[in-house]
């Protein structure tokens, strides 16, 4: 029998997703396909939508020397202020103010345990690299680590956990001029872990409750507690009068609230996560979040295989996704199609000694033919790549060379969009959610007046 | 009395070697280096440990040298060589004549020479490509410079040398015609480098000077108003992502560009270019140089075309020829080394200059100093540096079950031992849980925790040590767990400033391997550093933050 959809979505990050639910919510049928894990995993699980201005460098190609160097701008307080004087072609301009907006109250609703939308504000948040970043929605368990919180700290940081040493993001964090006393200690996570346990593992054994080795107590005796408490007897004689408590984010993978509530009970104080990098365990709560409102809303996934090809129908428009399976190429027919394979580093867009390019349905990827001219010669300069993506129309559409949309069915969401740099403005989730749920939308629409 | 007999300057290969031999003679010896250790040309070069058959056909002193040393470096240096063996690759079309000199010339110096059919080589290098007709094969092997050269650093310090990194020669001091010592500038300290740390200035006295400075003896020479006219040559390498060949490849036909591809610990390097340059600090790394290596060398190895690359480096050959010989192509310059008495040249005693040369033969060229000075100084010490060990390298086995023994997941702990030789036991006994730090490496918190006992706040000093930062991801996963290791024994500022330090040097290598894999690991890497750490935007770096006009979380609280 064949595949047919109303919508089809190939990629199922944040962008994606955030499409097929809202295509679904239009009343489409909606499938989204991807192949491999989504950048989720590397992603801090903060939703960030803008919170520095653009560097003046501007569209992709330009290698003009950026005139705000990195450090002097001070993050912005409030993103959807600047937002309307953004660049003809970044990604939020498509969308506009009202589209962003109407994103964000679309993840407020269906994605539980974040924080953040009781005001138009950034928060700065404290990063496993000791300094503060701006972003717009933040997971529950990050909410009581806010910069702007004036509660004494406590940082609490593991041997074995090398990507968070708290005692060093705590003179980090003062020397940032964060308005709190800040300390960090490092302790052994308790129990008889490996020196090279991934977070995932000290995750499960919270999530679970599991009962881990305390050590000897003063009679010789070894005895055994839960994983929450015994982290908690650990962290506790070190507690001073910090009102709270700062882990990297290995607070369980599930369990989260129940966790952060029985450490709290213990400590008599706060506790919140630091966000830190691959493998991140709020990037995965936040994935599954997404897929679970996604399948609520009736969304199906096809996952593990990649899209081949496609076929065309007479009018240009794309008819099929041919998705590679056991070597057969599977025809999926959708009415739309919804772009969202991220950008370089998850591969929706590639490139080669020669050219960049976006490798699906070979959309035109705008770039400066010479790849010395790809990136800046500070690690924090103004990178041309870091703008990589594909230019659309106000639609989102696609362009190809002559500025003409590449099919009249194909639109485009997140990462795989060119024209802003969302590493160094801090807008990843934001563009994503915003132009995945107009992408979603349009696509939805497109299919019902036809 | 002056303050030491003997300073040495330049940290490279020379320098070290000649440091050390001297401290084993007995000799009071100070090396200033105005970088880290292997800064200039020794840590720019692509590993060869030179058989001798390269030079068989062109220059067969430099060829019997070469494949001397190459024994002496197999039992003194055992931790820092890999004898992977080579082969000279007769492609279809390339010259017979210029194959049978080079079997001939191997076999006149005395380098072991065995004739592979196209087909014997392929069974020995599955990568090569169709077209090999037949190879040459010979000792050829790896050597790691970086470890190489601080084992000869440290076992100078052994025997009694001071090392003086970061401390810049500002000053030869010469009364008339006689050198009596240098002036140098340390950018902190003296003693470990420390970032944040005022430096200041020094006199050395001595009663010789050595300037083993390789392509920057010119500018030494000069502070002590004497003309070395050393022509600085660059040579462009590759470094492949993993190893696509396990013997030395090269190609059998004469000189030319992007002719060998040499394995290297986890990665294959592509070599080279042969460009004279004015400024060995500052020349033009170009695009197509690069692209050379890929083209030239996917001919020999053809995946080479589709594989990833991770970075790009260039170095510059000491090359010295003597006045008035005025050969024009670098490339047919003498690779031979000369010692150049400032005394019987130029009249000025107490000095001397060591040019040319190559890595192989440090060793060789590093005693022919060490007996002058000697001569000069009147003393009648011989060389010992042929006969005993480097540390790392003394009477060791690695057979013992050290994964077991420290905690390691084999593949860690034998990478771990392979590094560190016989220091393995004093490196690794840990307290605490010894975690990876490096995982492309597979680099543990031991090692790191060592190599900056040895530095100070360097991480490229820890990174030549250790090989951390230098995988497929180029630092971006591990440069912060590296700098944190500074902490708190060096303050938060310093661990900051170093951290910024490495991941820049990391990023200038890796901007000649943007496409592909590597482009999208690089903007994997800024994600990291920018979005999730914000690096880009610190506020500890730039304005302050007026903290109260953000969110400072909801009344809802959870």
């Amino acid at each position: 029998m064949a595949i047919e959809d109303d919508v089809a979505v190939v990629g199922g990050g944040i962008a994606g997703m955030t499409a097929a639910l809202a295509a679904a919510r239009e009343g489409a049928t909606v499938r989204v396909i991807s192949h491999k894990d989504s950048t989720l995993r590397s992603a801090s699980g903060l939703v960030d939508v803008l919170g520095y201005p653009p560097r003046s460098g501007g569209s992709s190609g330009d290698s003009d020397a950026s005139e705000s160097p990195a450090g002097d701008a001070g993050p912005l307080a409030d993103p959807f202020e600047a937002i309307p004087d953004l660049p003809e072609d970044h990604p939020y301009t498509a969308v506009g103010l009202e589209g962003v907006r109407a994103a964000l109250s679309l993840f407020d609703e269906a994605v539980d345990g974040y924080r953040g939308g009781h005001t138009d504000r950034n928060a700065l948040v404290p990063t496993h690299g000791g300094t503060v970043k701006p972003t717009a929605r933040y997971p529950a368990s990050v909410a009581p680590g806010l910069a702007s919180d004036p509660r004494e700290t406590l940082l609490v940081g593991f041997e074995t956990v090398t990507d968070f040493d708290a005692p060093l993001a705590a003179d980090h964090l003062r020397a940032a001029g964060v308005p709190f006393e800040v300390r960090g200690v490092t302790v052994r996570f308790p129990g008889a872990f490996r020196a090279d346990a991934r977070v995932t593992r000290l995750a499960d054994a919270l999530d679970a409750d599991e009962r881990l080795e305390a050590g000897d107590d003063p009679s010789g005796v070894s005895t055994s507690l839960p994983a929450r408490g015994a982290l908690a007897a650990v962290v506790k004689p070190r507690l001073g009068d910090a009102e709270r408590v700062g882990f990297p984010a290995v607070l369980g993978r599930h369990e989260t609230p129940s966790i952060r509530a029985d450490l709290e009970a213990e400590l008599g104080a706060a506790v919140f996560e630091v966000p830190t990098g691959p493998p991140s365990l709020p990037g995965m709560r936040l994935e599954g979040a997404l897929r679970g409102a996604c399948r609520d809303a009736g969304v199906r996934f096809t996952t593990g295989d990649p899209v081949a090809g496609y076929e065309t129908g007479a009018d240009g428009e794309i008819a099929a996704l041919r998705v590679e399976r056991n070597g057969a190429a599977i025809p999926f027919h959708a009415e739309s199609v919804v772009l969202a394979t991220g950008g370089l580093v998850g591969k929706g867009v590639d490139s080669d000694r020669e050219s960049v390019r976006e490798p699906v349905f070979d959309c035109h990827v705008p770039h400066p033919a010479d790849r010395y001219e790809w990136f800046d010669d500070d690690a924090f300069g103004d990178h041309a790549f870091a703008r990589f993506g594909v230019a659309t129309d106000g639609d989102l559409r696609p362009l190809d060379a002559r500025g003409d949309p590449e099919h009249a069915n194909l639109r485009a969401a997140g990462g795989v969009l060119g024209g802003y740099d969302f590493a160094a403005e801090k807008s990843g989730a934001g563009v994503s959610l915003a132009t995945g749920r107009a992408a979603g939308r349009a696509a939805a629409r497109q299919v019902s007046d036809s | 009395m002056t303050d030491t007999e003997v300073v040495v300057v330049g940290g490279g290969s020379t320098g070290c070697g000649v440091a050390r031999d001297l401290a084993m003679r007995g000799l009071d010896v100070t090396l200033v280096e105005k970088g880290n250790l292997t800064h200039g040309t020794t840590g720019r070069m692509h590993g060869l440990l030179h058989s001798g058959g390269r030079y068989a056909v062109s220059d067969q002193s430099s060829a019997r040298e070469c494949i001397a040393e190459n024994r002496v470096l197999r039992e003194i240096a055992g931790h820092c060589v890999e004898m992977t063996g080579g082969q000279f690759v007769q492609l279809e079309g390339d010259p017979d004549e210029y194959f049978e000199e080079k079997l001939a010339g191997c076999r006149e110096c005395g380098i072991p020479a065995e004739v592979l059919t196209g087909q014997q080589a392929r069974a020995e290098e599955p990568y090569l490509t169709d077209d090999v007709k037949r190879s040459i094969r010979v000792p050829d092997g790896a050597v790691d410079p970086f470890r190489l050269c601080v084992a000869n650093a440290a076992s100078a310090e052994r025997h009694g040398a001071r090392i003086e990194t970061h401390a810049e020669v500002v000053d030869v001091l010469a009364d008339g015609d006689d050198v009596f010592g240098v002036q140098v500038r340390h950018d902190s300290g003296p003693g470990k480098r420390e970032h944040a740390r005022t430096g200041e200035r020094e006199r050395i006295t001595a009663e010789y000077v050595v300037n083993a400075t390789g392509a920057w003896a010119g500018q030494i020479g000069e502070l002590a108003g004497v003309d070395v006219a050393v022509r600085p040559s660059k040579g462009a390498m590759v470094v492949m992502n993993c190893r696509q060949v396990d013997t030395v490849v090269n190609r059998c036909r004469p000189k030319g560009d992007a002719d060998i591809v040499v394995p290297h610990e986890t990665t294959a390097i592509l070599g080279t270019t042969d460009v004279e340059v004015e400024d060995p600090e500052d020349y033009s790394e170009e695009r197509w140089e690069v692209d050379l290596m890929i083209d030239e060398l996917s001919a020999l190895v053809p995946i080479l075309r589709e594989a990833r690359t991770v970075r790009s480096f260039w170095g510059v050959r000491p090359l010295y020829e003597p006045p008035g010989t005025g050969t024009r192509d670098p490339t047919d310059i003498t690779r031979d080394y000369f010692l150049l008495d400032h005394a019987e040249r130029d009249d000025l005693s107490g000095f001397a200059s060591i040019v040319g040369g190559k890595f192989t033969t440090y060793r060789l060229m590093a005693e022919e100093i060490a007996d002058h000075v000697c001569a000069e100084l009147g003393v009648s010490a011989s060389c010992r540096t042929a006969d005993e060990p480097l540390p790392g390298s003394e009477d060791f086995t690695v057979l013992r079950e050290y994964m077991d023994e420290f905690g390691l997941r084999s593949p860690v702990g034998r990478r771990s031992v392979q590094r560190l030789g016989s220091r393995a036991d004093e490196v690794l006994s840990t307290d605490g849980p010894n975690p990876v730090l490096c995982d492309c490496e597979a680099v543990t918190r031991a090692e790191v925790r060592d190599a900056i006992d040895q530095s100070g706040t360097d991480l490229n000093a820890v990174r030549i040590r250790t090989r951390a930062s230098m995988g497929n991801c180029q630092g971006g996963l591990c440069c912060h767990r590296m700098a944190a290791e500074l902490h708190p024994e060096y303050g938060e500022p310093q661990a900051r400033a170093a951290l910024d330090e490495l991941f820049e040097e990391r990023w200038k290598g890796e901007r000649h391997a943007l496409w592909g894999e590597q482009l999208s690991q690089a903007a994997l890497t800024y994600a990291l550093h920018a979005t999730t750490m914000n690096r880009d935007r610190d506020p500890a770096d730039g304005a302050s933050v007026e903290y109260a006009a953000f969110d400072a979380g909801g009344a809802d609280g959870d």
